[in-house]
């Protein structure tokens, strides 16, 4: 391994040390405090050394992880989402655990696998990454110990989940045995010829990875998950989880040239389309805010499948890569603060996830429910929000690239999407009449301070986004 | 530069009304009249200043979004000018009318009127296409809220109602927009959202009836013409005074702007070729909103519909195609704001009064309240068309333009002024004449606030009915620069 490799890998390295630190630390010494600032600390110092990771450009480490720009920037994203998880975990938690240590030590590993993931050019890296943050996803669900319902969601999460993983698994062996290869190039290699083991085995890998990313019709575990889970860790696994999904089944396309074979690509737009139309009607049922925002998630991953499908052409690498990114970042952000707000809203025992608990919000909490508001609109994909210009984005990636049906979808899906995302600030915004849900509780300071960062870049990403949009052109391209 | 000063102040203006509620009730109202107020000086100030050698008031050109070649460009021309003064003007109406109305949250009520119209502000002057979609959506979430939260019995329906109308056409320009823009990138390798470029694409004539059908579909929605026209009457009924003032007086013209300003010239052939249907719509929204105003019996709802009519005008002067009948709509949009704003006001006020918008509970306030019967007359007859007021004008051109182009359809049109004396009068006589109603036992008229921004409304209409010379300048000017007439 040279000094070059060694420096690209340093981020990592520091993760994974830091983790074993913070073990250490939490066996020694029970204590929150020192979990807590530990955790903060081992997502927060890897970031130091991204810089220089970046400066050295894209490096292939042993063949098994390829850091470049893109893993980069997934590194980042996935840290500051987890700093954000453990922000609003700590008081969340509060009551409903009697020993948090362990749940950031969780939280980093999870981060680090999904991390792995997402730098994963080989499967080795991708089905290690992809278990490490499962693994800890599965205890972070079933944390709290009171309640029936994270145990019951953990325990969902845990059958299905491995059933995908090990279909993903099969598929990788089918692939394998085609290619005489582990690399993800190698499959690209053979791309172009007619080879139905390879296309076997990538459509069983589809399956997996479609499971995970909870598009329709391997979503059916999504809402029950999302609203069995805590809310704090519903966010992460909405976010890190999907994205390094995401991230690792964008680069495998580019690499494996996946698009190539015709059929794979009408089976994506099939399942793109049915996901954006299913999610949003599903959405339109739901009185349970965490259920909506499962089925809206559904129907938002079905949104990026678009840069999937632009980024898989040979013409539309750059521009769907781009958008992916720039939709991966925005969706962050706006599913983040959803889950923030839900997560200071909670009180000792219950989520605050009933929409009806939401009326009168913004007289009684005009600044939460401005953020919760902003994310809701930014989901929909109004102006004025990072969610406007991610779609633009989308959608101008799509148009680029003549990828018209799936554009349809998009602005139909959208159309009914506007509906429900409104109920909820239809909800805030009823006048007050007596009930007093949410009233005369503490919010937790550092909770506020948190989902106020997170609306403030939504509104602030929607209304100049050039900075992010530049920033991630001289990123991407993995 | 200036022109994005205007509108940030518009929403600064917003956050400081809403701060302000802490230190007083009047506060928040305050702030919003000054702010409109200091807005309407700013386009009389440059109005007499005169336009530039290009025919611009303002103008400035920032990078916005580099990647996609979006920019930050604003523009104020004579019909800019026209519609900003008046957006600024109705700002004042629209406070004024709410004045007593709004108990719980006066502060928000005032940011969203100020984030309506800074909204309506930059639809006004945009000349890049992603700009204009974004103000475009900007004046809609502050407008959805103030019907959803200060709207009446039947809020949560109206305002989901006109928010997805809306938003479902917006969408549907959003898309033209784009397809337009791609046309543009295909022939030229250049990404641009610029107005000026776009103005020169070449598009297959196959493709440009179908992108300036997505135009269209928007701007008729907001007109509203028959038949994306059902959100109105639920929206207007339903919003509050301030509400009603606004989407009335303003809102419509947005879409009667965005005909004039980017349907047509952007699509100049596949226009022509549509221009039929479009004359057809108006006369068939002329005869349908006055008959269907004929039939309320809500004060509010009748005043909605009649709003149907009158923009009906619009489209058919629009579409005919010639300076006269282009005139005609652009004065009309001009004499309408004026006239329905006033007619809501009252309704709003006698609403506040009766606690009833049905007429059959009014009757004889004449008595009760001579101000505002006399007031209501004079709005009314406006509207009904009468020489040497606003309306008449306006409609009169437009009818003028549409008989050199289709002389059937513009005859048929014409029964639309009849229908609207029918309506008109009807009006009057169940609500402020014949005898009067005996559950009514007395009713406060208006005072020296109301009578003064009535007066100001009077005078304007008798000012473009009178010497239209003033608006037929600044709204020639622009006529003669987007180069749509043949």
């Amino acid at each position: 391994m040279s000094a070059a490799e060694v420096w690209a890998l340093a981020p990592y390295l520091a993760l994974a040390g830091g983790i074993v630190l913070l073990l250490l630390a939490v066996a020694a010494l029970r204590s929150h405090q020192v979990a807590f600032w530990g955790a903060i600390a081992t997502l927060a110092i890897p970031l130091a050394f991204v810089p220089t990771a970046l400066g050295g450009g894209t490096q292939i480490v042993d063949e098994v992880l390829e850091i470049d720009g893109y893993a980069l920037f997934f590194f980042v994203l996935f840290s500051l989402a987890a700093i954000t998880t453990a922000v609003l975990s700590a008081h969340y938690l509060g009551s409903r655990a009697t020993h948090r240590q362990e749940f950031y030590l969780l939280l980093t590993t999870a981060t680090l696998g999904a991390a792995v993931t997402a730098g994963a050019s080989h499967f080795a890296t991708f089905l290690m990454g992809l278990e490490v943050l499962s693994i800890s996803l599965y205890a972070m669900i079933a944390y709290p110990e009171e309640g029936h319902p994270p145990l019951e969601a953990a325990a969902k999460y845990l059958v299905l989940s491995g059933a995908a993983s090990s279909t993903m698994l099969f598929g990788m062996a089918l692939i394998y045995a085609a290619s005489n290869s582990l690399a993800f190039e190698a499959a690209g290699d053979i791309a172009a010829g007619e080879h139905n083991v390879l296309v076997l085995g990538q459509a069983m890998l589809l399956v997996g990875v479609f499971f995970k990313l909870s598009l329709v019709p391997f979503h059916m575990w999504t809402p029950d998950v999302y609203q069995g889970a805590p809310a704090p860790v519903t966010g992460f696994v909405a976010t890190v989880s999907k994205g390094a999904v995401f991230a690792v089944l964008l680069r495998y396309a580019i690499d494996a040239d996946l698009l190539a074979s015709s059929a794979v690509g009408i089976v994506i737009a099939v399942i793109a389309v049915l996901s954006m139309v299913v999610g949003n009607i599903l959405a339109l049922l739901q009185t349970n805010l965490k259920r909506l925002l499962a089925y809206s998630s559904i129907a938002h991953l079905g949104y990026l499948m678009i840069a999937l499908v632009v980024a898989g052409t040979a013409a539309g690498q750059a521009l769907g890569v781009e958008s992916g990114l720039f939709y991966v970042a925005g969706y962050f952000l706006m599913t983040l603060a959803a889950f923030g707000v839900i997560t200071v809203l909670s009180n000792e025992t219950e989520d605050a996830d009933q929409i009806s608990g939401y009326e009168g919000l913004l007289w009684r909490r005009p600044a939460i429910a401005a953020v919760l508001a902003a994310a809701a609109l930014a989901l929909a994909g109004i102006p004025l929000t990072v969610g406007f210009f991610a779609k633009f984005y989308l959608v101008a990636a799509g148009v680029g690239n003549a990828a018209w049906g799936l554009v349809w979808a998009l602005i139909v899906g959208s159309a009914i999407g506007i509906y429900y995302y409104l109920r909820i600030v239809f909800a805030m915004t009823k006048r007050p009449d007596g009930d007093r849900t949410h009233e005369g509780r503490r919010v937790p300071w550092e909770g506020l301070l948190t989902i106020g960062i997170l609306g403030l870049l939504v509104v602030a990403l929607g209304l100049y986004p050039t900075p992010a949009i530049e920033l991630i052109r001289g990123l991407a391209g993995p | 530069m200036v022109l994005f000063v205007v509108i940030l102040a518009l929403l600064a203006a917003g956050v400081v009304a809403w701060a302000s509620e802490r230190l007083s009730k009047d506060a928040p109202r305050l702030v919003s009249i000054l702010a409109f107020g200091a807005g309407l000086v700013w386009s009389a100030v440059l109005w007499l200043d005169g336009a530039d050698a290009g025919g611009l008031y303002a103008a400035m050109d920032w990078p916005w979004i580099t990647r996609f070649g979006i920019h930050l460009a604003l523009e104020m021309d004579g019909l800019s000018l026209l519609m900003v003064a008046l957006t600024m003007f109705l700002g004042i109406v629209a406070v004024v009318s709410s004045w007593d109305e709004i108990e719980v949250g006066q502060g928000f009520f005032q940011f969203n009127i100020l984030w309506v119209m800074a909204g309506v502000v930059g639809v006004f002057t945009a000349m890049d296409l992603l700009l204009f979609f974004f103000f475009w959506e900007v004046m809609l979430i502050p407008m959805y809220l103030l019907i959803a939260i200060w709207g009446h019995e039947e809020k949560a329906y109206a305002s989901m109602k006109f928010f997805l109308f809306t938003q479902i056409s917006g969408l549907l320009m959003l898309f033209a927009i784009l397809a337009l823009v791609y046309v543009h990138h295909g022939a030229t390798g250049e990404i641009t959202f610029s107005y000026k470029a776009l103005l020169d694409a070449e598009i297959e004539p196959r493709i440009a009836i179908w992108l300036m059908l997505g135009f269209f579909v928007a701007f008729a929605t907001k007109l509203p013409s028959v038949p994306v026209h059902t959100w109105l009457p639920d929206a207007h009924t339903q919003a509050p005074t301030a509400g009603s003032v606004i989407l009335a007086g303003i809102l419509l013209k947005t879409g009667a702007y965005g005909i004039i300003r980017f349907a047509v010239p952007l699509f100049p052939e596949a226009s022509a070729d549509f221009a039929l249907w479009a004359m057809l719509l108006g006369t068939v929204s002329i005869l349908y909103g006055g008959a269907m105003a004929f039939s309320q019996s809500d004060f509010k709802r009748l005043v909605a519909y009649s709003s149907i009519a009158h923009m009906g005008f619009v489209l058919l002067g629009v579409y005919a195609f010639n300076e006269l009948g282009m005139q005609g709509a652009i004065v009309t949009m001009v004499a309408h704001g004026f006239s329905t704003a006033a007619l809501f006001m009252m309704a709003g006020a006698i609403q506040q009064r009766l606690h009833t918008r049905e007429m059959a509970q009014m009757g004889g306030l004449w008595k009760h309240a001579p101000r505002m019967g006399t007031m209501t007359l004079f709005f009314v007859i406006a509207s009904v068309g009468m020489p040497g007021l606003g309306n008449f004008v306006g409609e009169f051109l437009a009818l003028l333009g549409a008989f050199q182009e289709n002389w059937v359809m513009a005859v048929v049109a014409t029964l639309g002024i009849v229908v609207a004396a029918v309506y008109g009068l009807y009006l009057m006589q169940r609500s402020f004449q014949g005898t009067p109603n005996p559950d009514v036992a007395s009713m406060r008229d208006f005072g020296l606030r109301e009578m003064s921004v009535m007066a100001a409304m009077m005078a304007g209409l008798v000012w473009v009915g009178v010497y239209p010379q003033h608006v037929l300048e600044l709204s020639n000017a622009t006529i003669q620069t987007l180069g749509i007439l043949p």
